[in-house]
């Protein structure tokens, strides 16, 4: 099969931009969805068949776009080679062998004519694995980012307030942009390589007349369009954890008796310049046992706790770089620390979430999969730790205080931490092979202590060889970094403003 | 005294003494110095080696096919007169070692000291320091070593509502470093296929 590279397709921009909202416009009246490729040298479409329900994309399309060469074998498989390494694919399995490790897929690779299609997760399960620059897969917005570009989610919300209404534009990762008006248009600029919007990008603009649209110009352009009622704008833009909020309050004229008083504002509008915004700071990444406690172990003698530290510093560099917060270890070297000590630090430095990472063990050499728990109490314990006293105050009199023992700590926040767990579990479906059961609670004590949302990851198992060889690779262990990555700031997303936790 | 007369005299004196002795400890039990022989070795012994003896009916617990749950077995359990000793009998069959197919999730060479159950329904099983310094590690053998034990007493006697583990006759933290064991624990059949 033809390698075509990709510096070859590279179009101006602007170009691809309309090669791009052409093929949007054509969706919109029922024509085969596309995979929008976008890269430091352009956009292109790769044409996406629905299988199933599933989006598949042609091998052979693949190939050329990133320079793969695509082999049918003698025995029905098919293998994928990208500069030396290889990914196997088994008409009738949804797995790929990459570089010798499985991977699993919505769906098995399908034979269409003398094309041979895969499920679009290949590109982000598979190839991801293989290829030398990052590709971000967003499926929902059937965009794939190629390289490290700068191409902000763009999520656009209208809320009548007062005599006209608020337009919030949230831009993650940040993205600062200004905002013009010209005639009865606003102008959005972005200072980003590409936007990722939804189309359309406003789906309800409200029926007060205030917003009659909003539209992509160009790459990285918006446009409003206004209604005759709005005299003007004020637009303040605030950075809210890796999201970048623009809030732009319309200003209305003066009103007549035929316009109807707009409706009061909904009581969860996002919070504009000034108002409180998420107070989300501290990580606590707790790599599981240490020193003499060397967990659990492999067959040829890799060991948890050396797994747990190189993992959990990889997450704490990425985290910090990208996201500015602070990440805690409760060990940063090959020592001892008692599980009390753990959930010290971590409670000690306010942290708003608890990850404990661990590798996991069987006495069945085949269990595999990776595990989330979420702390359990019996039934009693939590009502007892539910009780408040009494205390007398300073002057005389009494009132009443919440006291909730050290080790029932994390009953307050039994809820969150199994919010938190689902997106741990979301976001390695990608990534992580999960185990059949792959969110579960029980009595663990390293949790139970924490005053914060709080989980045990378990990544996998030690005593599977398959599952070790595997856990020590670069490669699952920085898809583990990106899955945590991707569940804390949508964790963070649900984190109420203010503080108050 | 002619010296035979001297030696039946001994003889039935000596004879007497051992005969209350034997009578003696019949009624109260052996004296601490010799039990110390091994009593875990006796209590397994006993489940095992006692095919004759009258039995009950037992769920036991064994790792089930998965690695991550447990499976149950029905089998014959010594009879033991009384809670206390019907929950020593069961725990000392259920860590008793098993062969293929089944496997066991106690870790090998751990026995039983002490079971005991309070007024409230709470045992107390108190097993040899094996159970924690020969555990292989990870959150759910750990899960599955403990409520092997936890439900081999809660599944198999009413009187029993928690368990909690100790070991080598002290509270522990955890056997392996996840599980606390600091409180007693309820039945979890959710562990269980």
């Amino acid at each position: 099969m033809t390698a075509r590279p990709l510096s070859l397709l590279s179009v101006a921009v602007t170009a691809a931009f309309l090669i791009a909202l052409a093929a949007a416009i054509s969706s919109q009246t029922a024509q085969p969805p596309a995979l929008s490729l976008l890269s430091k040298d352009g956009r292109r479409a790769l044409p996406i068949a629905l299988v199933a329900d599933q989006d598949f994309v042609a091998l052979d399309d693949l190939a050329a776009a990133f320079q793969l060469t695509v082999r049918e074998e003698s025995l029905g498989a098919v293998t994928v080679s990208y500069k030396g390494k290889t990914i196997v694919l088994t008409p009738d399995q949804a797995l790929a062998s990459v570089s010798g490790r499985l991977v699993a897929l919505p769906a098995p690779a399908a034979r269409n004519g003398r094309r041979w299609l895969v499920p679009v997760e290949f590109i982000s399960r598979a190839l991801s694995l293989i290829y030398d620059a990052r590709l971000d897969l967003r499926k929902p917005s059937r965009l794939l980012v190629i390289g490290d570009l700068r191409v902000p989610r763009i999520t656009v919300r209208y809320d009548p307030l007062g005599t006209a209404g608020r337009l919030t534009i949230d831009a993650t990762p940040r993205a600062t942009a200004t905002v013009t008006q010209e005639a009865e248009h606003l102008t959005i600029k972005f200072e980003a390589d590409a936007l990722d919007v939804p189309n359309p990008p406003l789906t309800s603009p409200g029926s007060s007349g205030v917003i009659l649209s909003v539209r992509l110009v160009d790459a990285t352009t918006m446009a409003v369009d206004l209604g005759p009622r709005v005299a003007g704008f004020k637009a303040t833009s605030q950075p809210v954890d890796t999201t970048m909020r623009l809030a732009i309050d319309l200003v209305a004229a003066q009103t007549d008796a035929a316009v109807p008083a707009p409706p009061q504002p909904p009581p969860d509008l996002p919070p504009a310049f000034g108002q409180a915004v998420s107070t989300f700071r501290t990580i606590a990444i707790d790599p599981g046992h240490g020193g003499d406690d060397e967990g659990a172990k492999s067959a040829d003698g890799a060991k948890e706790k050396d797994l747990t530290l190189a993992i959990a510093r990889r997450v704490k560099s990425v985290i910090e770089a990208r996201l500015g917060l602070r990440v805690l270890l409760t060990r940063d070297d090959d020592r001892g620390v008692p599980l009390d000590e753990r959930t010290s630090i971590a409670n000690n430095n306010k942290a708003d979430l608890f990850i404990s990472l661990h590798a996991n063990g069987s006495r069945r050499p085949a269990t595999a999969g990776a595990a989330i728990f979420v702390a359990a109490f019996d039934t009693e314990t939590v009502q007892a730790a539910g009780g408040g006293v009494r205390v007398p105050t300073f002057g005389g009199g009494s009132r009443e205080i919440e006291l909730v023992p050290w080790d029932l700590a994390q009953t307050r926040h039994l809820d969150q931490s199994a919010a938190f767990a689902d997106l741990v579990e979301q976001a390695f479906h990608d990534r992580v092979p999960l185990a059949e059961r792959p969110v579960d609670r029980a009595p663990l004590r390293v949790l139970e202590s924490a005053n914060m949302p709080a989980v045990l990851i378990e990544l996998g198992y030690l005593t599977n060889p398959d599952q070790a060889a595997l856990l020590g690779g670069d490669a699952f262990q920085n898809g583990v970094v990106q899955a945590l990555f991707d569940a804390i700031v949508k964790f963070r997303e649900t984190w109420p403003a203010g503080g108050a936790r | 005294m002619s010296r035979r007369r001297m030696l039946a005299i001994g003889g039935t004196i000596a004879f007497v003494l051992v005969f209350a002795a034997v009578a003696f400890y019949a009624k109260r039990g052996l004296p601490g110095w010799a039990r110390r022989s091994g009593p875990k070795a006796a209590v397994t012994a006993a489940s095992v080696q006692a095919p004759s003896g009258r039995k009950i009916k037992a769920r036991l617990f064994y790792v089930a096919e998965d690695g991550t749950r447990l499976t149950s077995v029905e089998r014959d359990v010594a009879y033991g007169e009384g809670a206390d000793e019907q929950a020593r009998e069961i725990v000392a069959a259920q860590i008793t070692p098993v062969a293929e197919p089944l496997l066991s999730a106690i870790p090998s060479g751990t026995t039983l000291r002490a079971v005991f159950i309070t007024k409230t329904g709470e045992a107390y099983v108190d097993l040899s320091r094996e159970a924690r310094d020969a555990h292989p590690g990870g959150t759910v053998d750990e899960l599955l070593t403990v409520y092997t034990i936890v439900n081999a007493l809660t599944v198999n006697l009413p009187a029993v509502t928690h368990v909690q583990v100790l070991v080598d006759g002290k509270e522990v933290d955890t056997l392996a470093g996840h599980v606390d064991l600091r409180r007693p624990l309820a039945k979890n059949l959710a562990w269980v296929q």
